[in-house]
């Protein structure tokens, strides 16, 4: 659909832009990843208040996670999560093969080194989702070979 | 599909909802990062422009429109065809020269202000969907169009609509066919 074209075309310039004027500034790199994630984070504060509107009450944790992998990728990136694995301790890890953000990137290990810069901000989307639904989380992802990453969501116990 | 129709308005309409959410969250950060309204306005500029050299290939893609004959035919494409496509809204188009070259689109709706309510006191000259102007000039350009594109009236700034204006850099006259 046409919106995905502009949100994806946003998102690599906001993060090309970024990691430029970075360059041309203080040399920080690390600052960059923390600023996209914090924006991903109020993203999906409030896009998750939206989209939870009208649905039922969750009954536990794992209730969660299932909605995350299902409606809100399926809402956000037109697909499930494919894969999504638990220690029922807290550490959830959610595969996608195909992620959107990368697939038009490579398929392969070709521009490995970039892509956790276009992984930022969508970990700070499951970790402001996460968060408006009442869970305190850490989000990272790993990338072995792309299109296919892992977002690895530890929960916090307060 | 067990889902229910309205279901998917809902989906459509969230998506949309996640660029717009997406543009206020970049807005916030470069008013972190930069002080002077001018600068954000510049950068907004900049990276409007690098995705507008990229939107019109997926615009022709998607539309497959044949080619514009004039100015006004151009301007009206943009105001109908492509902010429906991406927006979700249309403009209404007027001729404001004799020469035929300088037009503005009114918008009555504008879908990425639609979680903004004012902008704060110490960001007077900001101006919010300065990406629009960016997109739209790297769009013409691409096409081979050179035009200035800015904005008029925001009425994020108080005026009654908001308006967008392109100015055509080269003289109107017949075009030929070039293929």
């Amino acid at each position: 659909m046409a919106d995905e074209t502009l949100f994806l075309l946003l998102h690599n310039e906001m993060v090309a832009g970024l990691y430029r004027a970075a360059e041309q500034g203080e040399g920080e790199n690390g600052r960059c990843t923390t600023k996209l994630e914090s924006m991903g984070f109020r993203v999906g504060q409030g896009l998750i208040e939206r989209f939870t509107k009208d649905t039922a009450r969750f009954k536990d944790e794992l209730d969660i996670m299932k909605f995350i992998c299902k409606d809100f990728w399926t809402t956000v990136f037109k697909k499930q999560i494919d894969n999504l694995r638990t220690n029922h301790q807290g550490i959830y890890v959610l595969q996608d093969n195909k992620f959107r953000l990368l697939t038009q990137m490579s398929a392969g290990k070709q521009y490995l080194e970039h892509a956790p810069k276009y992984l930022a901000f969508t970990c700070g989307l499951i970790r402001g989702g996460l968060s408006n639904l009442g869970i305190k989380s850490i989000v990272t992802a790993e990338v072995s070979s792309m299109p296919a990453c892992k977002f690895q969501v530890m929960i916090q116990k307060m | 599909m067990s889902r229910p129709p309205a279901r998917k308005q809902e989906n459509h309409k969230i998506s949309r909802e996640l660029f717009v959410l997406t543009y206020g969250a970049l807005v916030a950060q470069l008013c972190k990062d930069y002080e002077k309204d001018e600068d954000v306005n510049i950068c907004l500029d900049r990276m409007g422009y690098s995705i507008g050299i990229r939107l019109i290939d997926d615009f022709l893609a998607r539309s497959a429109v044949k080619k514009c004959r004039s100015y006004s035919e151009t301007t009206d494409m943009i105001a109908q065809v492509a902010f429906k496509m991406y927006l979700g809204v249309t403009a209404s188009v007027s001729c404001t020269s004799a020469a035929g070259n300088e037009f503005s689109l009114i918008l009555d709706k504008n879908p990425l202000v639609d979680f903004v309510e004012e902008l704060p006191a110490e960001r007077a000259s900001l101006c919010y969907c300065n990406l629009l102007c960016g997109v739209i000039r790297g769009a013409l350009e691409m096409v081979h169009l050179a035009a200035e594109v800015t904005f008029l009236q925001d009425r994020l700034k108080g005026d009654a609509v908001t308006e967008i204006g392109i100015t055509f850099l080269r003289k109107a006259e017949d075009r030929k066919h070039k293929r």
